[in-house]
């Protein structure tokens, strides 16, 4: 590990500090290259400027099997502008001078990368600042790919759990994960349909009583209101399709995409933020349960 | 017979992989089901019921065996190697596709699902799931690219017929590959009830040895019956490949038999040259999608590539990872016909035959048509006749310049 915290360093920091201020965070998702790779450095930009405590950066594929149409329009988007596993890592790059404190999350699938070269993606994605991966198609049995080349090297290889992840199996998918876990809040793809708070709530706690990571939500989050209600229990809320939905949305009626996506980080980020102070003595995290919230540590 | 270590047939592994090939790529929220999956195949592979159903709907309701037919005229035009076709278009629904179809379709009735899903492509694999749905009593789902649905409307019409809802994919490219996307993310979503019926070799662990072991059928009725028309086994086998389940289906019985000549047929679409082909092992690199580790058309990018073929059976940008395999341990000699060839042989056989073959046979018998006359009379060269051409018979048409 560098001296200089950067990598699952970056990651861990920026939820000590949640963890100082007693709150969850908001992880912003947006693909790279959308709806070109200017604009997408602003939009990470803006992102960071308006409460994004997490940027979860998707590197664009022809072929995403887990995310809904907002996120498959938006992998169009950014391949249509041209963007590549190399380009989306010199952006990074060029984040990273204006913006050392958030981490940044690089997501996607794993073909990309693995034509690009496990051996040089690493030490590159790493350079160019990265903290972290999320890769939906390498599940434990395929850890030997991707995910412990990735902890050798200094960064976090962050894994999703699912509603489908039982008792039997929730140790193999812990045991390698670090940084954070990342809590699919419903069987499905991204961007469809909405999560049930109080199932949610209880899934999350079944999750923290076998690890001490951070656990973040995701799937079906779109509103301030739905962030708040996960960030009352969980770690983060990820909010991805309202996001990419802005920028396109944005990006076709000629509007400032950087702005708008900044906006809507602020609008969660209050959310989020209100949440605890607003239902804090109700909210049976931490205190009360013992199993909720940033409280156990 | 050779040992172990020299034997092709012996994967996957117990982590689906055939060499380098195969695995199990998937989202979490599929991996215990797949996990499930594979427990229960090991089951019903190990119980007596489940062999004597499948041989039961073999029998009676597909029409197995197929049969071995001594193809006298075409092998007397091509003036070389002993020609004969396994006829699978025999089968009930048209197609080889069937055979896997049972074979889910019982292992989805052992494990109480309640709906099938499918991915189609010529619609082939799609009548055939609706087909077993129907025989089963459980609704099915199929999902077909817009372009597909465009090109092989009797197959949509026949699927209705049978019951099943026909999902059009508008995603990507259209065709089988935003299919099988658009099926996966499905699955994901519906994973209390629903059984994910893979219509070829390809998939994560364990479809590529479970659609294998259900086609393999092919090949041992293939040795059962050449041993009785000509006394041995074949000097050569020839067979399509899309994602390759037909293919597989003939070969596997035969990989460890040293002196067979094993051909794969990919189609070439408009010729390797021009960039629009379907031939993954000719032209493509390794790389994982849709759950495994395989030869697929992509750019330096990893990003997955168009594939084009005038059958949309062929036209797919991967192949299974066994074919993988035995591309890279040379086992398999894998080739490539174009359209054009494949048009000529469909009106050759017709002619010469009385068959009308399947726009994707028609491209292994391309294949045929350049090897036979090269070889000695008494070589005897089996082809997969993997479905009736039936359903291409508009696309003929309008390649031939003809208005039906």
């Amino acid at each position: 590990m560098t001296a200089r915290a950067g990598g699952e360093a970056r990651i861990d920091a920026r939820f000590a500090q949640l963890r100082d201020e007693g709150r969850a965070g908001l992880i912003a998702f947006v693909t790279a290259g959308d709806p070109d790779l200017a604009t997408s450095l602003d939009v990470c930009k803006a992102l960071a400027a308006n409460g994004a405590d997490i940027i979860e950066l998707g590197m664009p594929f022809t072929d995403p099997m887990a995310d809904g149409p907002a996120i498959q329009r938006a992998n169009l988007r950014a391949l249509r502008s041209g963007t590549t596993v190399a380009r989306t890592l010199e952006m990074l790059r060029a984040f990273r001078t204006f913006d050392a404190e958030t981490p940044v999350v690089l997501m996607g699938y794993f073909n990309p990368i693995y034509r690009y070269g496990v051996a040089r993606f690493l030490p590159d994605a790493l350079a160019a600042g990265c903290d972290g991966l999320i890769v939906v198609d390498l599940p434990p049995e395929e850890d030997d790919e991707l995910c412990l080349p990735t902890r050798q090297a200094g960064m976090s290889f962050v894994r999703l759990a699912t509603p489908t992840t039982d008792d039997r199996r929730l140790p193999a998918v812990l045991e390698n994960t670090s940084g954070f876990v990342y809590y699919v809040s419903m069987a499905g793809i991204t961007g469809v349909g909405a999560p049930d708070a109080g199932v949610v709530k209880r899934s999350v706690a079944r999750i923290r009583a076998s690890t001490d990571l951070p656990i973040a939500v995701g799937f079906g989050i779109r509103t301030a209101d739905q962030a708040a209600a996960i960030a009352e229990f969980a770690d983060a809320a990820v909010v991805g399709s309202a996001f990419v939905d802005c920028i396109g949305d944005t990006a076709k009626s000629g509007g400032d995409v950087a702005t708008a996506a900044g906006n809507l980080a602020r609008e969660l980020s209050a959310g989020i933020r209100g949440a605890r102070r607003k239902h804090g003595r109700h909210a049976g995290s931490g205190a009360t349960s013992g199993q909720g919230g940033m409280g156990r540590r | 017979m050779s040992d172990k270590r020299n034997s092709y047939r012996t994967g996957p592994d117990e982590r689906g992989h055939f060499g380098m090939f195969g695995g199990r790529f998937v989202a979490e929220t599929l991996m215990p089901l797949i996990l499930e999956l594979e427990e229960a195949y090991t089951a019903a592979k190990a119980d007596p019921e489940f062999a004597r159903d499948l041989e039961y709907y073999f029998k009676h309701y597909v029409g197995r065996p197929s049969p071995l037919y001594f193809a006298q005229r075409l092998t007397e035009h091509l003036g070389g190697a002993k020609i004969y076709f396994k006829r699978d278009e025999l089968n009930h629904t048209g197609a080889h596709k069937i055979n896997n179809c049972i074979g889910q379709i019982l292992l989805a009735v052992r494990m109480g699902r309640k709906r099938i899903i499918a991915e189609t492509g010529a619609g082939q694999h799609g009548v055939a799931t609706a087909t077993v749905a129907a025989l089963f009593g459980l609704p099915c789902t199929v999902y077909m690219g817009a372009t597909d649905i465009e090109r092989q409307q009797p197959n949509v019409f026949r699927m209705k017929l049978l019951g099943a809802e026909v999902k059009p994919v508008t995603s990507g490219s259209q065709t089988l590959k935003d299919a099988m996307n658009e099926a996966l993310r499905d699955w994901v979503t519906n994973v209390a009830d629903t059984f994910y019926i893979i219509g070829t070799v390809a998939g994560p662990h364990p479809y590529p040895e479970l659609v294998r072991d259900f086609q393999s059928v092919i090949g041992r009725e293939t040795r059962a019956q050449l041993l009785e028309a000509e006394g041995r086994g074949p000097d050569s086998l020839v067979a399509c490949i899309g994602g390759g389940s037909n293919a597989m289906g003939l070969f596997h019985e035969f990989l460890d038999d040293e002196g067979v000549e094993i051909y794969g047929v990919e189609a070439a679409g408009h010729g390797i040259e021009t960039g629009e082909h379907a031939a993954s092992l000719t032209a493509g690199k390794p790389g994982v999608l849709h759950g495994n580790r395989t030869y697929l058309l992509q750019d330096d990018d990893g990003q997955i590539l168009e594939a084009h073929s005038i059958s949309a059976g062929l036209d797919y940008p991967g192949i299974g990872p066994e074919h993988s395999y035995l591309h890279d341990s040379g086992r398999v000699k894998y080739v490539a016909v174009t359209d054009t060839e494949a048009l000529e042989a469909f009106q050759m056989c017709a002619r010469l035959e009385g068959i009308l073959p399947a726009l994707e046979p028609a491209h292994a018998l391309a294949q045929v048509r350049k090897l036979a006359p090269g070889l000695p009379a008494d070589h005897l060269l089996v082809m997969n006749m993997c479905g009736r051409g039936d359903k291409d018979i508009f696309i003929v048409a309008r390649a031939l310049g003809e208005e039906l």
